[in-house]
């Protein structure tokens, strides 16, 4: 099974970003062949919308499983459409997180925040 | 003569201004462009209020004409739109109605719904025409109220209008001051203040509008924002002091020139300073 987690820099070893649609990178990991890879988040700069890309992103690449400290109304609208589930994950690192999600320590993530729209006016 | 008014956040006094200008003044019309905390209207209280709702056009799919090539989240520069489980999902409160994807879909899968986002309401009260745009909550984008009610007042180009602006420097507010003939940027006296004022100094300037500010809530202190506007070389049209009486009319929605002489005073003389400004503008640029 594959999963997507928002990370700060290329490495098991970041932590995991604060944000989800304007995370820099994504980190991939399958938990059955436990490789791992990373890909630029291109909705990084975008003029809002980010999380809805960041799905779409994270959809295309068979993610079942999204590892993420928060997201936004409309990126859960899409993940529930793409069957991806979300989990809270807590502060460390990526592959803390990983191993807390094998373990079965993490819970769904369940409130979402409305979206920016990038036109927050300031 | 059409004066926009700004500031870079909002209770910085910028309602405060356009009403007690629109009121000073003979006749004059005032519309509110702030349409997502509109409050004019509290103030001039309108009566025979007429209404009219803004829509605009959205996406809609034909998932039976939809093959899934993607030209059209390509094009979409807001990230409207998603393409999940052989489905084309539109974010209603996300897409700002560029029409492009509709375009773009060489399958014809795409066409445009209406949807409505906010209203335009137009009242009087004594000599004032007033005009009110509404944003419902979570949309995307107020520009479309924002064109139309500056359409709205188009015929009467030559009346005295106070515009309203939204707070900070948004594409929004460029809207709202893209036809204005000069722009009352109004301050507060603190350093922060001074960085909110720094913003639609910025804006001003680079949409090469003629401009003054307004001092707000004044005290016997050194002011920051004056400093920065000597600093700057920025006319200073007037100074407006903080003082209990205008903050109580002020929070009980009452318009401080109707309530009393040196105010009405106050926004006289501010309203001869900004026509003179104006005047002298229209003559050396004509
Ligand atoms: S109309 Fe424009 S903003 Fe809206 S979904 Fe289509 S391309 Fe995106
Ligand atoms: S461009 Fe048209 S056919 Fe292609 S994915 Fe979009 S809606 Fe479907």
């Amino acid at each position: 099974m594959k999963i997507a987690i928002p990370v700060d820099e290329k490495s098991l070893k970041s932590n995991v970003c604060a944000s989800f649609g304007r995370a820099p990178y994504f980190l991939f990991y399958n938990t059955v062949t436990k490789e791992s890879y990373y890909l630029d988040n291109t909705a990084v700069a975008s003029q809002g919308g980010a999380g809805i890309r960041a799905v779409q992103v994270i959809a295309d690449h068979g993610v079942k499983v999204l590892l993420t400290p928060r997201c936004g109304e409309n990126a859960e609208k899409v993940l529930s459409n793409a069957e991806v589930l979300i989990y809270k994950s807590t502060p460390g690192t990526a592959q803390e997180n990983i191993d807390a999600f094998i373990d079965e320590q993490l819970n769904l993530l369940s409130d979402f925040h409305a979206g920016f729209h990038g036109h927050g006016g300031n | 003569m059409r004066i926009a008014v700004l500031s870079g956040k909002g209770g910085t006094g910028k309602t405060l201004v356009s009403v007690n200008l629109a009121v000073a003044a003979k006749t004059s019309t005032y519309i509110d462009c702030d349409v997502e905390e509109p409050n004019g209207h509290l103030f001039l209280k309108p009566e025979g209020v007429q209404e009219e709702e803004i829509f605009v056009k959205i996406p809609k799919v034909n998932n039976e004409l939809c093959n899934g090539c993607r030209k059209c989240l390509d094009f979409c520069k807001f990230n409207a739109l998603a393409y999940i489980k052989n489905k084309l999902i539109v974010f209603d409160d996300v897409c700002h109605s560029c029409g492009g994807c509709s375009l773009v879909c060489p399958e014809k899968a795409l066409t445009e719904k209406e949807k409505v986002i906010g209203k335009v309401q137009k009242g009087t009260a004594d000599h004032v025409t007033i005009y009110t745009g509404i944003l419902n909550t979570g949309e995307a984008t107020g520009i479309p109220i924002i064109k139309k009610l500056l359409a709205a007042n188009n015929p009467q180009v030559d009346r005295l209008t106070l515009i309203d602006c939204p707070p900070g420097s948004a594409c929004i507010v460029m809207e709202s001051i893209k036809d204005a003939d000069y722009c009352i940027l109004v301050a507060e006296p603190t350093l922060f203040g001074v960085h909110n004022l720094d913003m639609v100094y910025e804006l001003v300037k680079l949409f090469n509008r003629p401009f003054g500010v307004v001092l707000n809530k004044c005290l016997e202190k050194e002011n920051p924002a004056e400093k920065f506007c000597l600093e700057k070389n920025i006319k200073i049209l007037g100074r407006i002091p903080f003082d209990n009486e205008l903050g109580t009319l002020n929070s009980n929605a009452e318009i401080a020139v109707n309530k009393n002489e040196k105010y009405r005073e106050l926004f006289s003389s501010l309203l001869d300073m900004v026509t003179k400004e104006v005047q002298h503008e229209t003559i050396t640029n004509p």
